[in-house]
């Protein structure tokens, strides 16, 4: 299992749908079966940005980060992927 | 504001949504919470179950919780499973077993998102079969060998933990990992015919301790449906003994249930008028039932915890379970009926009335699946006893 760095591409998996809430996302993995409460709306924006993103930080830019709250946001992204919430793309975005 | 207030307030669509197919069974558990036996003739027709998920998809309700009754003995069964997958809703289905043949293994072993959850209240058929009806262990097993054979990864045993079984729990754990599943341990209700046999089966104190124990040495590696949040009081009053899960009353904020009628109650243990919310089919659907139903708001509105505000426990266990308070007669602003700090002894000793039950579906006459509750007991012999011939209508009586 990889985790998330700054200069790597990576996406919401196919089998995981988010459904938008006050606090923020729940997170549910069609496949695992997992349920993870995505607590802030920033790090749902980061989440879904992800895709169309070049890389981790890019989305983290694009979300309006600011660059003190990375390492945080870091940390909850690698629980993501420990999940299989997140997978790493093998291809950056056009 | 924190994730577990955002609970207590509702969202607009429930996290976890259990739905009766059928009041129809092949069995007679002596605790089924839904007094389940016989099909309900109002039960809702294929299109209709069919309009429910496309709904559920809508709302985003991710998975459901299937159950019954014994859902798997609906003719559309399948097809409804089939159709909820294609819909992005999540299957979990509860099943004693009995259509789990080597077929449908594979067949459920073939899909991605359909889980399996096989109910066992036994390690030993002597002890499952004393509630769930003789015959029953053997079934269970069955359906757990045909899925394993099948290649199905990971099927679910539902344990309903009891007076009998407490004891088990070491052997329960060898059974799923013979089965390659996972356990899955919860409360006994006094819901439906748990009613009937609550106070005798329902785990002793000394048990509840043995269970918090098991529950805490075993982590995350067993399933509880978030079932034993009263348990919580055993640890610290700060709560940080609290066992893993959302450790709250869903109840009409983050959880509910659909009958097979279309009718929706607060949770799968209160299914009573108390807690009726609305009907899917009467009151415009189950979004609108969810989100405007005025028992729901009420139960969304800040609780007060009534007599258990005094006890420094309470913000661990947030009073224990709604449904166990109600059936057990006990008022829902105190202590749960299984207080683990001995605060419900008084009021369970005193003057209560235990709620009638507003629907039953069980069999109107017992059948060969009956449970029969009876155990072999010896008279103490205190005296001699009194002989076949013995005429006075007195006799044998001492004052």
């Amino acid at each position: 299992m990889s985790t998330p760095q700054l200069d790597e591409p990576w996406a919401l998996a196919p089998s995981v749908a988010l459904r938008p809430e006050p606090f923020g996302a729940l997170a549910y993995h069609f496949g695992n079966r997992k349920l993870i409460f995505l607590k802030r709306p920033e790090l749902v924006a980061v989440v879904r940005g992800l895709s169309c993103a070049d890389d981790v930080r890019s989305a983290l830019v694009g979300a309006g980060v600011p660059e003190a709250s990375w390492p945080s946001y870091l940390a909850a992204l690698e629980g993501l992927a420990e999940s299989d919430m997140l997978r790493r793309r093998e291809v950056r975005a056009a | 504001m924190k994730l577990v207030e955002h609970f207590e307030h509702g969202l607009d669509a429930p996290i976890c949504l259990t739905w009766e197919l059928t009041y129809a069974c092949n069995l007679e558990c002596a605790h089924c919470l839904s007094s389940s036996g016989r099909r309900d003739p109002r039960e809702l027709t294929t299109e209709q179950c069919e309009a429910v998920i496309d709904e559920l998809q809508r709302m985003q309700v991710f998975y459901v919780n299937i159950g019954g009754g014994e859902p798997t003995i609906r003719p559309d069964f399948w097809h409804l499973l089939e159709y909820a997958v294609a819909h992005q809703v999540g299957v979990k289905f509860s099943t004693n077993g009995v259509r789990i043949t080597p077929e449908r293994a594979a067949f459920l072993a073939s899909t991605d998102y359909v889980d399996v959850q096989i109910s066992l209240d036994g390690a030993t058929a002597e002890v499952n079969d004393h509630v769930r009806g003789p015959g029953s262990f053997d079934t269970a097993l069955l359906a757990l060998r045909n899925l394993r054979d099948a290649g199905f990864r990971d099927a679910k045993i539902s344990v309903v933990c009891t007076r009998h079984n407490i004891g088990q729990l070491d052997e329960f754990q060898a059974i799923a990992d013979e089965y390659a599943a996972t356990l899955r341990l919860t409360r006994l209700r006094p819901s439906g015919r748990g009613a009937d046999v609550w106070d005798e089966l329902h785990p002793l104190p000394e048990q509840q301790r043995e269970l918090y124990d098991w529950l805490l040495a075993h982590g995350d590696g067993v399933l509880t449906g978030d079932s034993f949040f009263h348990l919580a009081a055993f640890g610290p009053a700060d709560g940080s003994g609290a066992l893993p899960g959302l450790n709250l009353c869903g109840a009409g904020r983050v959880v509910c249930l659909i009958d097979p009628v279309g009718d929706v109650y607060a949770c799968p243990f209160a299914i009573h008028d108390q807690f009726h919310a609305g009907n899917l089919l009467a009151d415009g659907g189950f979004k609108r039932v969810w989100q405007t139903s005025p028992l729901f708001a009420e139960l969304r509105s800040p609780q007060t915890g009534g007599a258990c505000t005094k006890c420094s426990h309470y913000d661990a266990c947030r009073g224990g379970c709604m449904a166990a308070k109600f059936f057990t007669g006990l008022p829902l602003d105190g202590p749960d009926p299984e207080c683990v700090q001995g605060h419900s002894e008084l009021a369970l000793a005193g003057v209560r009335t235990v709620p009638a039950a507003s629907q039953d579906h069980s069999k109107p006459a017992p059948t060969r699946n009956q449970p029969v509750m009876l155990q072999l007991m010896t008279r103490p012999l205190s005296r001699p006893p009194v002989g076949d011939c013995a005429e006075s209508p007195l006799a044998g009586f001492t004052p």
